[in-house]
């Protein structure tokens, strides 16, 4: 087997806050293969921003990762300890180079005084030997690909002159005119209406199999998962609690947490089922419950074992992981 | 059970632009003519995508932006108010019957009061109560209805979390006793988890004290799950309304279809059959001729282009304004969208 596009391992991260050090990622791990689509998903507060944007290294100045976190990047035969570069210029390759990153917000995430060409040049001459009439080319190209109707004029204009779908597209066009290995995609239809994600989701999915990049997929819409990932991890206040193949982890859930956000969804097809919501509320990042930090919550806690003891993986035959006490003890999903 | 509420008749609100120097200023559509009943004690969801003009019809209803054209009659069985024309002390009266949900629970709570402090402002500002006592009274009742612990009260909203914060604007909304209630996407800026648990709140509370909801969404499937009657927005027109179970099981008009049909489902295995629209929700300043959904309908036909059409009556009060609804309903790819 070879060595994955990018794999993270132990994943630790803390911000220092005047309320002192608060965990926001600890021990997460994953890897994600060339062309492969990883959703991550999670509630507010679980980490997934945060993760993705330890792998671009872009997380706020006063953030601490713990010395045993490892990012390792393989492109071109060669190996990037991403989370050792320091200056930035290494850090390029992280940043538009070999991963690009699309936000949830368009708006906020292209200058509003700066026009949207201008903007898809610039990164272009950052990131290769080009020149700039090749440079416009190429952006025009790519907005033609992402189906934005008469490029060449779009290419001079503003993003406030953009409709909201046009933006999240160009935004697009944006992050893959590199030609990215990986594309960290964060919430990137959440903002917009349901007709419209359903063009974005298919144009992400044609531009995968064209491009063959991978995605990390971030989103709390685990219908949008079902549709585009190949493998899911979903994470919870913090760490990654259950891990597998999209159709393992939404057909057979393993850790209770899983299980409460699909019991909690409205379902189309089920109208007579009445919604469970998980009980309680998602504690605050101060004040990370110890042991299993869903326990809580968890409607099948075993009580103090549950309090005192971190669950380690439990992994079935399929592959599916599981950071449960209960999967642990009954060896596979409950 | 079948006494209207609320029955608005070709209901329209515009706003002015910003003229221009010759001829009459140009005016946004917002609501256009939109004829709809929502009966004492329903759950009523009103769907549709950004710029549909839901929220400004909720709105109107409350009489929060005023109505241009059509009347809308309320109608409690105590009172009944024709809400275009109110004024004066009238529309404050009706303020105590009808309230307003908002959408984001971090927006809509003063950082500055206490929880107590806001669900008892609106007793105070109306002048319900007589005494404080009798303030402090209501609002333990309406907190304890609205499970939020009581000794929470004297605490500020910046210590909660999104669902305790929006059961707090739930609470302050009902604590006034009003007959109806409008909900503006109450429940979107909430995490799965924390949704259904205010859904299930919200659905208690309208049966426990005989509530009147306009719930609106731009989420499907939790309309689907907490109305009885759904209505669809293009626009600023009402392009379909039916009692839930129908629309969702027989959609007739191509956007409510195509809606549906958008729908992320849950089924890896089901990737991509669905139906795509095309394009995107035209501006309500320049909306095209004929149809409002025309440019993005590919059953358009020339009459599409041309005229606008009325709602037209399936019976069992399902109502759809398309053109070609009946000879669309024969083919069989229209079950698509449906789940079941």
């Amino acid at each position: 087997m070879t060595s994955p596009l990018i794999s993270v391992q132990d994943l630790t991260l803390r911000f220092k806050t005047d309320e002192g050090l608060v965990t926001a990622v600890e021990d997460v791990s994953f890897d994600i293969a060339a062309g492969e689509v990883l959703g991550l998903v999670g509630e507010s507060g679980s980490g997934k921003s945060v993760t993705a944007k330890s792998l671009m290294v872009l997380n706020p100045e006063n953030s601490v990762y713990d010395p045993k976190s490892r990012i390792t990047l393989n492109v071109d035969d060669k190996s990037v300890d991403v989370l050792s570069l320091v200056n930035p210029k290494d850090r390029m390759i992280v940043r538009g180079g070999a991963i690009s990153m699309i936000f949830q917000e368009p708006m906020a995430s292209f200058a509003p005084a700066i026009t949207i060409g201008d903007q898809m040049v610039e990164q272009l001459l950052i990131h290769s030997e080009m020149n700039k009439a090749r440079a416009k080319e190429i952006s025009i190209e790519m907005l033609t690909r992402v189906g934005i109707p008469d490029p060449g004029q779009r290419f001079g204009q503003y993003a406030f002159e953009f409709s909201g779908g046009m933006r999240q597209r160009a935004m697009i066009a944006m992050a893959l005119s590199t030609k990215p290995r990986l594309l960290i995609a964060d919430e990137p239809t959440t903002a917009l209406d349901v007709t419209i994600q359903a063009q974005v989701i298919d144009l992400m999915k044609d531009l995968v199999d064209e491009f063959h990049m991978a995605i990390l997929f971030i989103t709390h819409d685990l219908g949008v998962i079902a549709q585009t990932a190949d493998r899911v991890a979903v994470m919870y206040l913090g760490k990654l609690i259950e891990k597998g193949s999209v159709r393992q982890v939404l057909r057979n859930p393993g850790h209770p947490y899983t299980q409460g956000l699909l019991h909690a969804l409205p379902r189309l097809d089920e109208l007579d089922t009445p919604l469970t919501p998980v009980k309680g509320d998602i504690p605050s990042p101060l004040d990370r419950p110890s042991g299993c930090v869903f326990n809580t919550r968890c409607p099948v806690s075993l009580g103090a074992e549950c309090e005192s003891r971190v669950p380690v993986y439990t992994t079935t035959d399929d592959g599916q992981q599981i950071a449960c006490l209960l999967a642990e003890k009954q060896g596979a999903p409950a | 059970m079948s006494e209207n509420l609320i029955s608005t008749t070709d209901l329209s609100v515009h706003f002015p632009l910003r003229g221009k120097l010759f001829g009459p200023p140009p005016v946004v559509r917002a609501v256009e003519n939109v004829s709809v009943h929502i009966t004492k004690g329903s759950f009523y969801g009103l769907v549709g995508e950004s710029g549909s003009g839901k929220t400004t019809f909720g709105r109107a209803l409350l009489r929060a932006v005023p109505i241009s054209h059509g009347s809308a009659i309320y109608a409690d069985g105590e009172v009944t108010y024709d809400l275009s024309s109110l004024k004066g002390d009238e529309l404050k009266e009706y303020r105590t019957r009808a309230q307003l949900i908002f959408q984001d629970p971090y927006a809509a709570l003063s950082p500055r009061m206490t929880v107590r402090d806001i669900i008892a402002e609106p007793l105070e500002v109306m002048g319900l109560t007589n005494s404080r006592d009798e303030t402090d009274e209501r609002v333990r009742e309406i907190a304890a209805q609205c499970r939020i612990n009581l000794e929470h009260l004297r605490r500020f909203p910046h210590a909660f979390s999104g669902g305790q914060r929006q059961r707090i604007s739930i609470a302050r909304a009902l604590v006034s006793q009003p007959h109806f209630i409008v909900a503006d996407e109450s429940v979107a800026a909430l995490d799965v988890s924390i949704q259904a648990d205010v859904l299930n709140l919200l659905k208690s509370i309208q049966q426990a004290m005989g509530l009147t909801f306009l719930f609106i969404s731009h989420d499907l499937s939790v309309v689907a799950h907490t109305c009885d009657h759904v209505a669809v927005m293009y626009l600023g027109r009402l392009v379909e309304t039916a009692p839930t179970r129908d629309l969702f099981a027989g959609p007739r008009h191509p956007y409510t279809k195509a809606l549906l049909s958008a729908i992320p489902s849950l089924d890896p295995d089901h990737r991509g059959k669905a139906e795509k629209l095309e394009g995107e929700i035209p501006s309500p300043t320049n909306p095209p001729p004929g149809c409002k959904f025309q440019t993005r309908c590919r059953f358009a036909i020339d009459i599409c282009r041309r005229e606008e059409p009325k709602l037209d009556h399936l019976g069992l009060e399902h109502d759809v304004a398309c053109h070609r609804w009946e000879e669309l309903t024969d083919e069989p790819e229209a079950s698509d969208a449906d789940p079941a």
